[in-house]
């Protein structure tokens, strides 16, 4: 199975835009269904997940939004190709490690996917650029209301559609958003942000799910509660949320730049520096530095630069983007070596920071300390 | 006290956290907070680690605790060990296990959400049916008979109604 033949490329995917893209880098609503009368998956027999895999598949391939879609049994996927799957947020790091079985189902434009046969017989996603949970929702329920003609989910009227694991009983909906949020990490307010959003009972992670760290300034926050209340109120509550904290971070960038500009200049300077000029460099300290670099695009900073330039080294410098691209597998040294070059390569043609006259920078500074 | 998690060793961290206005409590030994990355409160959230977690000890309380599943075989000590059920019918079977660990995890322990189509019909039923009731309540409580009687009819025909259409999944 050859993936590559319908996957975008990292250049098309990076140009996707949306609302707000500045600060949300991408909106996603998954649901979670099973079929009635059928053991979850991971208590199923083989034979079992291989019979409902199927069945579920045909189903899914009827719908509409679903024509010369991406469609492949886990089984006849590479663990490379799987991995680029992951880095492009497709599938989870737990459906990578299936084989037969279980499968994906990708539509053509990449918005909603379909997992099959992970923790639940169905996973659906739809994922769009920018902060657009609400049409994510309205598209993912849609495409829920298309497929249960055909498939008998397994509902009870108490306790809504029937979840392998407690924690997704009910909805079944699990709303998150991927944030940028390096003016709150460099403000340090962040934790305050964080703990306040725990509070409502959304949870926060990292760019990759689990694990405590935030790769690049990135965060991901999503609902942890889904019965006993409506799909809409929780995307509702999630979207409102969402929309402060943008606000929050856009203040923290106006007031850095009040308060200390030459320390954000100085940030910023450097990963160009570094990104620019390295001959090594890992996954982590890359993902690190191209959130600075976006940010100084975001102020505008690198003219005649495109944010889709820095959303595109973000994809192929990922590790399995970057074995793919060199045909194969790589130790973590030579990746390093690869990434280096690659990065040189692409700001060759990005001019280092344009920043305003440093006098000026000086007194703004003088002032911030002095308030 | 023991750990929640290891249930070997002491438990040194004892988290408690608001959400919602609830209070979620769970004591950790320190290898296993580590592990849970509880170590650094900025990113760690009490939901995840209450999955399946008070989940066995909750379950641990009800009846059903030493029986299987009739439809798949699953048993209380399976769910202890990947805090997963088993098939749909499981949440019947261990319904009163998970009651309460519903009631740990979740906003509310009944669904008010979207419906299959089929089911769609009996939950417009069930709602019309719920607001005709809490209006004759509020009519009788009030000594308002005319409006009650008024209800009583509107109830009687939409069961009717109900009953004439609906072949009941």
């Amino acid at each position: 199975m050859n993936i590559h033949d319908k996957l975008s490329s990292p250049a098309v995917a990076a140009e996707r835009e949306g609302p707000s893209n500045k600060i949300v880098w991408s909106s996603r609503v998954r649901l979670a269904r099973n079929l009635a009368r059928t053991p979850f998956p991971g208590w199923a027999k083989k034979s079992v997940r291989v019979e409902t895999f199927k069945h579920i598949r045909d189903n899914v391939l009827q719908v509409e939004s679903m024509n010369d879609c991406l469609e492949t049994g886990m089984d006849r996927l590479t663990t490379l190709d799987k991995q680029i799957l992951v880095e492009r947020h497709f599938i989870s790091r737990e459906h990578a490690a299936k084989n037969s079985g279980s499968g994906l189902v990708l539509s053509r434009d990449e918005s909603i996917s379909v997992m099959i046969n992970e923790e639940d017989h169905l996973r659906m996603q739809a994922l769009l650029p920018g902060l657009q949970i609400k049409n994510a929702w309205t598209a993912i329920d849609q495409f829920d209301t298309h497929l249960e003609q055909g498939l008998d989910f397994a509902y009870s009227k108490k306790r809504g559609y029937l979840t392998a694991c407690p924690t997704n009983l009910g909805t079944g909906i699990r709303v998150s958003a991927m944030l940028h949020l390096p003016g709150l990490v460099l403000s340090e307010q962040v934790n305050q942000i964080i703990q306040a959003v725990n509070k409502l009972g959304l949870a926060v992670r990292g760019l990759y799910g689990e694990g405590t760290e935030a790769l690049g300034n990135v965060f991901q926050v999503s609902n942890q509660m889904t019965l006993g209340e409506t799909e809409g109120d929780i995307v509702e509550r999630l979207n409102k949320v969402l929309l402060q904290i943008v606000d929050h971070e856009e203040n923290a960038r106006v007031k850095l730049m009040e308060s200390k500009p030459k320390m954000v200049y100085n940030h910023i300077g450097r990963a160009y520096g570094i990104l620019a000029n390295a001959h090594s460099i890992s996954s982590k300290e890359t993902m690190n530095l191209l959130s600075l670099l976006r940010l100084g695009m975001d102020m505008n900073l690198f003219p005649g630069s495109s944010q889709a330039l820095i959303n595109e080294l973000i994809i192929i410098t990922q590790p399995a983007h970057l074995q793919k691209a060199n045909d194969g597998k790589l130790s973590a040294e030579k990746r390093d070596l690869l990434r280096a070059d690659l990065l040189r390569g692409r700001l060759k043609h990005v001019d280092r920071p344009v920043v305003p006259d440093t006098k000026t920078l000086e007194d703004a500074q003088n002032q911030g300390e002095n308030e | 006290m023991l750990c929640d998690i290891c249930k070997e060793k002491e438990a040194t961290v004892h988290l408690t956290q608001m959400v919602e206005g609830k209070t979620k409590k769970i004591d950790l030994c320190e290898s296993c907070s580590k592990a849970k990355g509880v170590d650094d409160p900025a990113g760690f959230s009490l939901a995840d680690l209450l999955l399946g977690l008070g989940a066995s000890q909750e379950m641990e309380e009800s009846d059903t605790a030493s029986t299987k599943c009739p439809q798949c075989g699953f048993s209380q000590a399976d769910f202890k060990k990947t805090g997963r059920l088993g098939c749909p019918e499981c949440y019947d079977h261990f319904e009163e296990g998970v009651e309460g660990l519903l009631k740990t995890m979740h906003k509310g322990t009944r669904h008010t959400g979207k419906a299959p189509a089929v089911w769609q019909q009996t939950k417009d039923y069930v709602d019309q049916m719920h607001e005709l009731q809490t209006l004759l309540d509020k009519a009788i409580a009030k000594e308002d008979y005319e409006k009650a009687a008024e209800l009583r009819d509107k109830i009687a025909s939409l069961k009717a109604d109900y009953a004439a259409t609906s072949k009941t999944p």
